[in-house]
């Protein structure tokens, strides 16, 4: 009797310490992946970087040096352009439904929302190409920025509709007594307050879509040159790192390495400082 | 409305190569761009397959990392395992395509079915441990209490108390990861070897909905060519709109409970 209990006991500690143990090592496997990548992109990285980097064009096979500075460039004027598609449609949408949203009509485009949300950048992509590409018949920046921009649309409407929503409802009333027009409260004190947590939330979707490749791929294409034009085709980080990446040449490979090393630093860097920044706005 | 004009536009841009091909198309694996034969089989045969390898390797470890940031660990140090989890996520797919180029494929012998789910896989554990992590914090305390109470272990507690209620969430979380892995392009298609063919073996290259849109839509030279690749596309969107609506379904259920 006395022996079937204590076997009992050691059968049930035998089993926990293997739970946990189970538990610890995924937990730890999982991390692996992460020092790997991140292990490789800094080291290959790292040695394929210079200065010229940077500033320079690309140079054509064989040739040494040149760099990435137009896709650089096109990145940012890129991402720029989807915010000025994304960002309006996603803070009035998001401020719409938190102050008028209950009814069915902001069900149903929280539900739109929703559904954006979970289609695949690359469709997104094409929807960009028959809108805008195969209407104005070349590839442009434009077309990328605006593919980029729709993939903000339902993350800075989620965003927004939730800060707004976190404002005492109070301080919207306060303002309309005191007899200011209902458009100033809302920008001056609703909007306000909330900005810091809403500007976190946009940071956070900038660093996503700037890591987009396959939406770009055949919108804003890819460009040898510098350029500054929006209706043209224009090169990104993404898709350069893309087409060094499966190139069969050694050089071009090194610099797929150093493109994403750029590239990571830039999203995680956002990513860290971002969220660094929304913990101190949220413990006050 | 933006929404609508998007299916609008799909649709009428698919309708030539649904016209030409008919459902015959979901059923066919030619794929002939010279002679304007296709068919979609093998991409939704690839699609699917990556997507279900990625979950079987990602659903454990997931499941563990979320266990360990909910359950066990109350340490500082569990903080910092949370944060690198989600890093993952932050890091762009064609970084991870380009890794899997020259360290993952050469390990697994050359770019295969096997490699595009590993590297899915990766990509799909911040998603899936997230989740997880957020349904099983929503478990009501009291229930870990009483099991505690009574004596249980940790794993007794966790398999008494805490993996009843939060089944479906977690369901859901691998649901969601599901999404996710059927309309990841970049990665997959820089490592799954792009052939359009169904094989048995693992080791096989094959060809993804996402990649086959990736590789030829720039350079499609017909009118029907571009036609199916955006029917493709529509295939893709309807699978993933689908299985996003049953996830979140699925986790609205155990995490609004909450209250």
């Amino acid at each position: 009797m006395e022996n079937n209990w204590t076997q009992e006991v050691r059968k049930r500690k035998l089993i926990e310490k293997i739970f946990l143990g189970t538990v610890l090592s995924g937990t730890l496997i999982a991390i692996v992946p992460l020092v790997l990548v991140l292990g490789y992109v800094f080291i290959k990285g790292f040695s394929a970087l210079d200065f010229n980097f940077f500033t320079q064009l690309p140079a054509p096979v064989g040739e040494p040096g040149g760099g990435m500075g137009n896709a650089i460039v096109g990145t940012f004027i890129i991402v720029g352009l989807s915010c000025l598609v994304g960002l309006p449609i996603g803070i009035f949408g998001g401020i719409w439904l938190a102050l008028y949203g209950q009814g069915k009509r902001g069900f149903f485009i929280r539900y739109a929302a929703d559904v954006l949300s979970s289609i695949p950048s690359i469709v997104i992509g094409i929807f960009a190409y028959v809108l805008l590409v195969a209407t104005l018949k070349h590839f442009s920046a434009l077309a990328g920025g605006f593919a980029l921009g729709v993939i903000m649309i339902p993350t800075v409407t989620r965003t927004t509709e939730e800060l707004v929503k976190m404002v005492p409802r109070t301080l919207y009333e306060a303002g309309l007594a005191l007899g200011i027009p209902e458009w100033k409260v809302i920008l001056k004190i609703v909007f306000r307050t909330a900005w810091a947590g809403i500007f976190t939330g946009i940071m956070l979707s900038v660093a996503r879509i700037m890591g987009e490749t396959a939406p770009l791929l055949f919108t804003a294409f890819n460009s040898m040159y510098w350029n500054f034009r929006i209706d043209e085709p224009m090169a990104s980080m993404t898709v350069q790192i893309y087409n060094y990446a499966i190139s069969p040449f050694a050089d071009w490979n090194a610099k797929a390495w150093a493109g994403s090393l750029t590239l990571v630093m830039i999203v995680l860097g956002i990513t860290i400082v971002v969220r660094k920044f929304s913990r101190r706005v949220s413990y006050g | 409305m933006l929404l609508l004009l998007l299916l609008l536009l799909l649709l009428i841009k698919s309708s030539l190569g649904f016209k030409t091909f008919g459902f015959g198309f979901f059923f066919s694996s030619a794929w002939d761009p010279l002679h304007d034969v296709f068919g979609a089989l093998p991409f939704i045969y690839g699609t699917i397959m990556s997507s279900l390898i990625a979950l079987l390797i990602a659903l454990p470890l997931g499941l563990s990392c979320s266990i360990y940031l909910a359950e066990i660990s109350h340490s500082k140090f569990k903080e910092h395992i949370a944060t690198m989890i989600d890093l993952l996520a932050a890091i762009p797919s064609v970084v991870y395509g380009l890794w899997g180029i020259f360290v993952l494929a050469p390990a697994l012998g050359g770019p295969s079915l096997l490699t595009g789910g590993v590297i899915l896989s990766i990509m799909l554990l911040p998603t899936i441990t997230a989740i997880s992590r957020e349904v099983i914090q929503a478990v009501p305390h009291n229930l870990r209490e009483s099991a505690l109470a009574l004596g249980a272990t940790k794993w007794e507690t966790f398999k008494l108390a805490v993996f009843g209620p939060a089944l479906s969430g977690i369901v859901g979380a691998v649901i969601l990861g599901l999404g996710r892995a059927l309309g990841e392009t970049m990665a997959v298609t820089m490592v799954i070897g792009n052939r359009p063919a169904i094989s048995p073996s693992l080791f096989a290259p094959a060809y993804t909905l996402a990649s086959v849109i990736a590789n030829e839509f720039a350079e499609a030279t017909s009118e029907v060519n571009l036609s199916v690749l955006v029917e493709l596309g529509l295939i893709l969107l309807v699978i993933t709109v689908i299985v996003n609506g049953i996830a979140r379904i699925l986790v609205w259920k155990t995490t609004g409970h909450k209250k």
